[in-house]
Order: structure tokens, then C-alpha cells, then sequence
């Protein structure tokens, strides 16, 4: 089909015997802002995890744009949790945005001015320009996440891949996120989010994947996300809603 | 001695720029088992050579440091031990394993156990090389080389560097190995421990590869700032410990490495971040809150008028602190004190409303 960008067909991903995903067939619609919810534990981050390469699936097959290679993966911004790095490493905010400019240097090559340039335009994007010689230690949640979005941004990829990213932040950064989200989806790029705030579904994603270790349902939000679909999610995890 | 001091300065150089990325990596200890397992390598070259100046005895040295790290590796990614049990684990046994082969062979040899472990700095001038009809001592040629090689390493993949220790994970996603980054920094460190050995011992060569980086950490807002200033104390602390050590008839690795550990302590404690700083900071924090709260409990109703006891009950303070805290305030007239009971003025009364704002409290 032409308006899907990945493809999911038959994954299973499991912890050493413990499975983590389990027969998952996908199609993420491109152009789309689709979020990815489910309770904790359901496989979440695995399954961002794995289309990123960064978990080895047991099984199944991941297509993104029509390629499986790796090098499909610079295409691909992603945004980890903010607790996946290091924030007491000695660097500054632009640093730290310059690092979405590396994708397309080769080995050896420095950024360049042009580079910088960018990095400063998507520093400027997330209203983050007054930190950019901030060291990222002092930052506050929401500004770290504005940083990572902003390095995003400077890597120019059409699909971003996010994993919480309005998790802990303030309704002021929350908002921030969501505008140059949509905005972004008017040039054309692909959104996929986990989401964790089933009350903001509705309004801040037109696609939705209900899922735990398996795919519940997945299609528009109108269609999909409907209270049965969310407490079958939910239920076999023992969890009420 | 110039040429000790040459040599000693040129170790501390090699040592420390690697020596930056094994602190942000946390692998200071990791660096420490190899500086003592390379020991099993250079003695089993040394019996197959018999050279002590031999360039087998590097690589060999380096194959063990190599392996070290991947067996290191192989223990902990079982998850039967955590990592530092499995640095403990593999360090002891192939350091051992060297020991034992030395104290067999130790008749015919000439590796001297004392100075493995400790070094001595001032031989070095002894063991000397023809270098373009300059006769130099060899340790210095040999340190030399690799701290070019190091600053070579390090100038040419910085930015993998910096991206394979802030972000693994976006690295790989960017095209980069990281393990490609961290096997070629770890063999770097091997070579460069070995070399070291002569000069400042298996034990002390962790302190050379660590205490300049830590020490410019706590100073530092940048990477690059953070190289640079570790070569800085990588340079003070060899020129303070060569004078002191010379002066004095001790041990010169071992007075530098002393003199490392204090700059470390004057930096952590006196710097504008430091410990000092901080507590300072902490505690005139604490002094204008308490200060501040007084005059909010003034300005609620029913407490408009407070005697001195009541005061004190309810912030817990003792009767030094009330006082030193009410003079304050009568002195800047946010107070005033009529029959044994104190009042807020009407700068008090402005000052709390700023106080509300500042810390985001309910107007």
C-alpha cells in the first residue's frame, strides 16, 4: 500500500524465554501521527526498540520505507526516554543537538557551519535558543526533552520514532511538543509515539495501536479507540481502568 | 634529570587525554585490571625473547589487556556476577598468573617485581637510544610515539567518541560502532599502560589515567574544555611530584600521584561548584527561607502579633538563631517590636508578597 511507511509481519521478540512480543502484524500509516499505547509492560519501547535495530527480534520482519537494511535507519529520528543517557556528560545543549547533524557525516568528518546552522533553527523550533551554551545537566525535564526533539529536528529524518516523550514534563513544554509535532506532519513527516496518557489520545493523534505483547486494534483514533478495545488491553494485564 | 622530568610529563600526557573517555565511561576500574593483567603478557614475551626492550613484549601485553576487557565482558553479560565482581574475578586471576610465572623464573630474569609494581622514573635515563644521532632515553622515544599516537586517536574520532559515550543507542542508529570505538580505546590503553610501566608501576598508573580527567570534570561545561584541562594537571601534578620527589628522595611516581589526589581535594572543595561553594550556598538558602517564613506566619491572621517564645516553638529554633534572625529583620525594618511582641511592618508586609511570588506560592 502507498500511504504505509512500515511494515510489521510476524514478530516475536522475547527476553531470554520471557516473550515480549508476540505475533505482531502492523501496518504504521505514513504522514500519520499514530501512538502506540498499552499498559506497562506491554511491550512498548520493545517494539520501538526493535524497529530501531536495537533489539534482535526472534522472528519477523520489519520493512520501513520498503528497506530492511540498517542504513534505512538514518531516515529515522529517534527519541529515546530521557533516561537513556548520560546527563552529567560535559556537554552543552547545542552539543548535544549538533549529534542529529552526525547521521550524515561519514566516520572522521566534522559538523560543519551549515551544520551548526541547522542545529540552531531547531533549537530556535523548540524555543530552546536562550540554553543552547547550557550544560545539559542543568536542564529541567521538559527542557531536556525539548533538546532531544530539537536534535531530531536537525537530523531531518521523515519519520520520528518517540518513546514518552511527554512523560513528566509541564502542560506549557506538552503543548510546545504537540504544535511542532503537527506542524511537522504538514511537511509530510510520520509520527510514531508512545504514549502513556490515555485522556490525550483523542486530541493529539489521528492513529492509535492498542497493544499488550500483542496487537489489541490499530486504525484511525476515531474508529479504534473505543472503551472495549483499551479495557481488553488493559484487563489481561489484571489492571483496571 | 631534565630528561625525567620529560619522561614523566610525556607519561601523565598519554595517559590522561585516553583517560577523560574511561572516566565519562566509567571505566576506571576496568582500566585498572588491564594495567595489571598486561603484566601476564609482557611476561610471557619476556620468556620467549628474552628482551626486555622487545616490541613483542607490547603486543603481547596488549593482546592480554585486549582480552582482559572482553573477558570482563563475557563474565558480567552472564549476569550471574555484576560487573565490579567480574573486573575483581578476572583481574586477580591473570595478574596472579603472572606472579606465579615470576617468582618461578625469577633466577634468570630481569623483571624486578618491586619495580613492576611501583615503577622508578629516574632509571629511565639509563636505558638510552640513537634517535637521528640523538641519544635520548629510550622510554622517552617509546611514550613519545603513543602519546601521538593517543592525540591522533583522539583529534581524528572525537565526535565518535563523544557520541558512542553520550548516546550508544543514537550512535548506533547514526552508523557509528561503538564497539569498534571502545575495543580501539581500549587497546590504546593497553599499549599505552604497558609503556607506562617502566616509568610509574602497575598500581600507579590507574591514578595517571584517572585523577587529571575526574579533576577537570568538576570544572568543565564542554568535552573539548575537559581534554584540554585534564593535560593541564596531567602537566602540574608530574612537575610538582618530580620537584617534591627529587627534593625529598621519594618515590617521584609516587609523590605525583599523591600530588594528583590533592589537587583533586583543593578543586572538589574550593571550586566555584565545590563542596565549599555549595554548602555556603545551602545554607544562606536555608537562612532566607527561615527568615522569609517568619514574616509569612506575621502576615497570616491570628498571628499578626508574636512573642518571642512563640516564635521559636513553631520554627524550632534555638535561642541563638531566633536572635540572629530577629535582628536581621528589625535592622531592615521588616519588623518592629512593641511590649515583647513583634509586628510586621509595611516593608515586611511587601516583602511577603514577593516572598509568595518567588517561591510560587498561593497569592
Amino acid at each position: 500500500m502507498d500511504d504505509t511507511i512500515i511494515t510489521i509481519k510476524d514478530l516475536n521478540v522475547a527476553y531470554q524465554d520471557k516473550p515480549a512480543l508476540w505475533h505482531i502484524n502492523l501496518d504504521i500509516r505514513k504522514n500519520g501521527r499514530t501512538a502506540i499505547v498499552g499498559p506497562n509492560g506491554a511491550g512498548k519501547s520493545t517494539m520501538i526498540k526493535t524497529m530501531m535495530k536495537l533489539i534482535r527480534p526472534v522472528s519477523g520482519r520489519i520493512e520501513i520505507d520498503g528497506r530492511t537494511d540498517k542504513g534505512v535507519l538514518k531516515n529515522i529520528a529517534y527519541v529515546p526516554q530521557k533516561g537513556e543517557v548520560n546527563w552529567d556528560f560535559p556537554a552543552t545543549v547545542l552539543d548535544v543537538v549538533l549529534m542529529g547533524r552526525y547521521v550524515h557525516k561519514g566516520w572522521i568528518k566534522r559538523p560543519q557551519k551549515k551544520d551548526r546552522e541547522i542545529a540552531l533553527e531547531a533549537l530556535k523550533t523548540m524555543k530552546m535558543e536562550a540554553f543552547c551554551d547550557r550544560q545539559i545537566s542543568e536542564l529541567s525535564g521538559g527542557q531536556r526533552q525539548r533538546a532531544f526533539l530539537a536534535r531530531a529536528i536537525a537530523q531531518d529524518a521523515d519519520i520520528y520514532v518517540m518513546d514518552e516523550p511527554l512523560q513528566g514534563i509541564d502542560i506549557t513544554t506538552e503543548n510546545l511538543i504537540m504544535d511542532v509535532i503537527r506542524k511537522l506532519q504538514t511537511e509530510g513527516k510520520t509520527f510514531i509515539v508512545v504514549h502513556h496518557q490515555l485522556n490525550t489520545v483523542k486530541e493529539y493523534f489521528d492513529h492509535v495501536v492498542i497493544m499488550n505483547k500483542t496487537i489489541i486494534a490499530d486504525g484511525p483514533t476515531d474508529a479504534v479507540f473505543t472503551g472495549e478495545n483499551i479495557e481488553k488491553a488493559y484487563r489481561e494485564k489484571g489492571v483496571s481502568v | 634529570m631534565i630528561e625525567v622530568l620529560l619522561v614523566l610529563i610525556v607519561t601523565a600526557l598519554a595517559t590522561s587525554v585516553p583517560g577523560v573517555f574511561l572516566v565519562l565511561r566509567g571505566l576506571s576500574m576496568t582500566t585498572d585490571a588491564i594495567s595489571h593483567t598486561i603484566l601476564l603478557g609482557i611476561v610471557l614475551a619476556f620468556f620467549m625473547t628474552n628482551d626486555i626492550r622487545s616490541p613483542w613484549l607490547i603486543i603481547a601485553a596488549s593482546i592480554v589487556g585486549i582480552a582482559t576487557v572482553y573477558i570482563i565482558e563475557l563474565v558480567s553479560r552472564t549476569q550471574l556476577v555484576r560487573q565490579d565482581a567480574a573486573i575483581g574475578l578476572v583481574f586477580t586471576a591473570l595478574f596472579a598468573a603472572a606472579i606465579i610465572l615470576i617468582s618461578k623464573y625469577s633466577g634468570n630474569a630481569h623483571l624486578d617485581m618491586d619495580v613492576v609494581l611501583m615503577g622508578e622514573v629516574l632509571f629511565a635515563p639509563f636505558n638510552r637510544i640513537d634517535v637521528f644521532g640523538f641519544s635520548i632515553p629510550a622510554a622517552l622515544w617509546q611514550l613519545s610515539i603513543i602519546m601521538l599516537v593517543n592525540f591522533a586517536f583522539i583529534a581524528l574520532f572525537y565526535k565518535e567518541l563523544k557520541l558512542t559515550t553520550f548516546d550508544p543507542k543514537f550512535a548506533f542508529i547514526a552508523g557509528f560502532s561503538a564497539t569498534f570505538i571502545y575495543y580501539a580505546l581500549m587497546t590504546l590503553v593497553s599499549v599505552t599502560a604497558v609503556a607506562a610501566f617502566d616509568a610509574v608501576g602497575s598500581i600507579l598508573v590507574i591514578n595517571f589515567f584517572v585523577a587529571p580527567a575526574l579533576t577537570a570534570y568538576l570544572l568543565v561545561r564542554r568535552l573539548s574544555a575537559m581534554i584540554w584541562l585534564s593535560m593541564l594537571f596531567a602537566v602540574w601534578n608530574s612537575v610538582i611530584g618530580y620537584m617534591i620527589g627529587f627534593s625529598y628522595d621519594l618515590s617521584i611516581a609516587g609523590v605525583t600521584s599523591f600530588t594528583a589526589l590533592v589537587t583533586f581535594m583543593a578543586v572538589f572543595i574550593f571550586s566555584p561548584d565545590g563542596w565549599l561553594n555549595s554548602r555556603l550556598r545551602a545554607f544562606r538558602q536555608k537562612r532566607t527561607f527561615t527568615r522569609a517564613m517568619i514574616l509569612m506566619l506575621m502576615n497570616e491572621r491570628g498571628h499578626t502579633r508574636l512573642t518571642a517564645g512563640e516564635i521559636t516553638a513553631h520554627f524550632n529554633l534555638n535561642r541563638k538563631q531566633f536572635d540572629n534572625h530577629m535582628e536581621h529583620l528589625l535592622i531592615n525594618d521588616y519588623i518592629e517590636k512593641k511590649n515583647g511582641q513583634y509586628t510586621l511592618t509595611e516593608r515586611g508586609e511587601e516583602y511577603t508578597h514577593y516572598t509568595r511570588i518567588k517561591y510560587e506560592l498561593p497569592i
